[in-house]
């Protein structure tokens, strides 16, 4: 199944992210923030990226940006989680190459389908 | 790998987000500029927030949001973060803990009214900015036998992770689908961006799906991409009951969610005022895993034991003579020992996680007191043992308050002293050796010592006119039930006195020192050991029974002179010029028999006192695990624990303030009788 790294400085939400995901079979990769997503997306080599928006170190903007510049890395869904249902938040997210999004909160099913949806097995 | 209650830690998570709230509110205080603070505010609140939603707490998330909202104000510059709403922030941010920790006990009418005092500070926010009504959109109960569709993607959207054919996939599950692909707009090989989309695709979908699902399978692409949806040969459906979001704030659908069904028609969303902001948690640099903290408990008592099972195969290892159990041994015993440094590493917390309480403390003090005082901190990075420093927080919450109630003079008499209007209060960890020295000093006026003796003559401590050093006197602070305090205030007369620091600090076999200069102030400095559980030891043999005396109060081993045998009236040693009593551990052993021929004396010091220790052997060190001993010996104060030996059998650990006590209290008896 896919191999999901979730980018979150909340370790509750990554948690969430995990129990949610991993008994579908699905492998979650963990980081902190956006420095440790963007160095755990080129070392592991997921599938999908859930990152959070607002992090420390780099933001989920910046981490979507560096994602979409590395050349090893084209066509690397990226999902961002944002708080608000903020359309302002979206475009700014999808201008800097975010595949798509999850408003928080959000029910495990939800995720579960945004990953089917983004991750072909 | 275990999986931890994602809940749980989000309680975990919330208490070091409202830590890092309440320490940016506070120094809101004193740098109301500092546009990091107000960040850093916002930031605890919106991820409390968020995290919140996510877990359950809509109480949290409902009130919170309130909170945030008023904090925009301040963030965006508008409102100034003034003292009185801080203090209301403060009351918000206990509440919002009270809703996470036991949300049902706690009373909405609380919350209702700190909102009440948060609107207080928020100007008429603008009408129509950020509260623009969202209207839902009308959807239309068509349904068609099947949709016709044009798709046309934007050409990056390959690069950022969106597949066509992956759509294309999508569409087939929602029945029988025909696409053909449009080739038009593909360049010539030598103009083609291979990560470009060049492809338009005609599609015939036999669905009676709503045109919701097929908008719903785009989702994430409607924005960069045309699609035209046109219905196929019209069929007469009965309108069944609408699908549609109807909250704006919900999540977007997603395929294959039910969704609950609405009743038809328009739908005012409710204004929401909506905002992006930034969040950065305070930088962590070390990678860290949450452990529970009863299973550090257990590893280190598996740890203890290990240690104790070791020191039996070295000894046994050490009788016999077969040289690979002695190898073997060698090598358990170093790897006991780096277990048990690393065990006793992972128990190890900076002290700065206390601190941080006090800065709230002395903040509502000195607000309470209308003593306005300055409270610094240095040493957070030290380290204790967490069981320690679970127990310090109350000693020191006392110490505080005693420093800024008694200690620091109010405005009026700082002013006539000559000295500034803000007190100042300094809470200082440091390392010194095997020992943290944690002191809180106040530049207050300093202990009233006649008031104390009076006092203590009063409650007839001490005949009146005795010859009594200040140090001494000072020492009735620490007498039970002993207050100088002439006014009681809320703060003062609690029940719990210096008399329970003191203990409670002499339990974690530490001390406390008393140090104050007349006008300038006191520091009470407490000395702590690093950790309860493993103590390197002293073993000694007095008799035929065996004794532990915490190496960090060894300072030097001497042998019993003859002379100083002899003098069984006088029991004072000459040390290197100095003379320092001792102590016969036979005696006070009740030991029958004579003594060996070499007496050994250990010297042992608290802080600057310093008393010999006179046994029949030194052994060595020793590796001591602490037990501690039964209720039924807790009248015996000179021993503070037990401990197993190499070959099994058990040894008294001596407690070394409570003997260095003693033998003052047998050097001043002699004092005394000398001079009568």
């Amino acid at each position: 199944m896919a191999r999901v790294l979730t980018v979150d400085d909340s370790p509750s939400i990554r948690q969430m992210i995990k129990v949610t995901l991993e008994p579908a079979g699905h492998h979650v990769i963990e980081a902190g923030d956006g420095a440790q997503g963007l160095e755990k997306a080129q070392s592991n080599r997921p599938d999908l990226v859930i990152s959070d928006l607002n992090m420390p170190n780099m933001n989920g903007l910046e981490l979507i940006r560096a994602l979409r510049n590395l050349p090893q890395l084209t066509g690397l869904p990226i999902v961002f989680l944002t708080t608000e249902s903020n359309e302002a938040v979206k475009q700014e997210a999808k201008s800097a190459g975010a595949t798509g999004w999850i408003t928080k909160p959000f029910k495990p099913e939800q995720l579960l389908a945004v990953v089917a949806k983004l991750v072909r097995s | 790998m275990t999986t931890i209650d994602p809940t749980e830690i989000f309680r975990q998570e919330a208490g070091e987000l409202f830590e890092t709230l309440e320490a940016a509110l506070l120094d809101l205080c004193q740098r109301p500029d500092d546009r990091e603070l107000v960040d850093s505010a916002f930031r605890a609140l919106h991820t409390i927030k968020g995290s919140g939603a996510m877990f359950g707490f809509d109480k949290v998330a409902a009130f919170t949001h309130e909170f945030e909202t008023a904090f925009e104000l301040v963030r965006k510059g508008e409102i100034k973060p003034t003292q009185d709403l801080i203090s209301v922030a403060l009351a918000a941010k206990d509440y919002i803990r009270a809703l996470i920790e036991a949300a049902d006990s706690t009373d909405a009418i609380i919350g209702e009214a700190i909102l009440d005092d948060l609107k207080q500070f928020i100007m008429p926010a603008p009408e129509g900015v950020g509260a623009a009504t969202v209207e839902a959109p009308v959807v239309t109960a068509e349904r068609a036998a099947g949709w016709q569709l044009h798709l046309e993607f934007d050409s990056h959207i390959l690069r950022n992770g969106s597949s066509p054919l992956d759509l294309l996939d999508d569409l087939c599950k929602l029945g029988p689908c025909f696409a053909v692909p449009i080739t038009d707009a593909v360049p010539l090989l030598d103009e083609l961006e291979p990560e470009d989309c060049y492809l338009k695709w005609d599609v015939t979908l036999a669905s009676d799906c709503s045109s919701a699902a097929i908008d719903d399978v785009f989702m994430f692409v409607l924005d960069e991409m045309k699609l035209t949806i046109s219905p196929l040969a019209h069929v007469d459906v009965p309108a069944p009951p609408l699908l549609q979001e109807t909250i704006p704030d919900a999540p977007p659908p997603v395929p294959s969610l039910s969704v609950e069904p609405e009743p038809v028609g328009r739908h005012q969303a409710a204004p929401v005022e909506r905002r992006d902001e930034p969040k950065r948690n305070e930088e962590r640099g070390i990678a860290t895993v949450r452990v529970q903290a009863e299973r550090l408990d257990e590893l280190m008592d598996r740890v203890g034991e290990l240690v104790i099972a070791q020191a039996r195969l070295s000894q046994l290892a050490t009788n016999g003579s077969d040289l690979s159990i002695k190898m073997i041994a060698e090598e358990i015993e170093r790897l006991a020992a780096s277990l048990r440094d690393t065990t006793m590493g992972a128990r190890m917390v900076p002290i700065g996680s206390l601190f941080g309480r006090f800065r709230r403390l002395v903040h509502d003090l000195s607000r309470d007191l209308a003593k306005p005082v300055d409270f610094v901190t240095s040493g957070e990075d030290t380290e204790l043992d967490k069981t320690m420093i679970e127990c310090l927080a109350d000693p020191l919450v006392h110490l505080i308050r005693n420093a800024i109630d008694h200690g620091i003079e109010d405005s009026a008499m700082r002013a006539a002293a000559g000295k500034a209007e803000q007190g100042r209060i300094e809470l200082q960890a440091v390392h010194s050796g095997a020992q943290v020295l944690v002191s809180v000093r106040d530049n207050g006026s300093g202990l009233n010592t006649a008031r104390i003796r009076a006092k203590a003559e009063e409650q007839g401590l001490i005949a009146p006119g005795a010859a009594l050093s200040d140090n001494e006197i000072h020492q009735f602070l620490f007498h039970p039930g002993f207050s100088t305090a002439q006014t009681v205030s809320a703060l003062s007369g609690r029940g719990v006195g210096m008399d329970v620091v003191k203990r409670t600090i002499e339990n974690m076999r530490g001390s406390i020192e008393l140090a104050t200069i007349p006008g300038k102030g006191t520091t009470v400095t407490l000395r702590l050991p690093l950790t309860l559980a493993i103590i390197e030891g002293l073993l000694i043999r007095v008799g035929e029974g065996r004794y532990i005396i915490p190496l960090s109060a060894v300072e030097d081993c001497v042998e019993l002179t003859p002379e100083d045998q002899r003098s069984r009236g006088r029991n004072f040693l000459n040390v290197r010029g100095d003379l320092v009593p001792f102590l016969r551990l036979r005696e006070m052993m009740d030991v029958s028999g004579t003594p060996d021929q070499h007496q050994k004396t250990i010297i042992i010091s608290t802080g600057e006192t310093r008393v010999g220790l006179v046994a029949d052997q030194i052994i060595g060190n020793h590796q001591t695990v602490i037990k501690s001993l039964s209720k039924l010996h807790s009248d015996v104060t000179i021993f503070s624990g037990a401990t197993i030996l190499g070959d099994g059998t058990a040894a008294l650990i001596l407690d070394v303030t409570q003997l260095v006590a003693l033998a003052q209290m047998h050097s001043e008896k002699q004092h005394m009788s000398e001079a009568a």
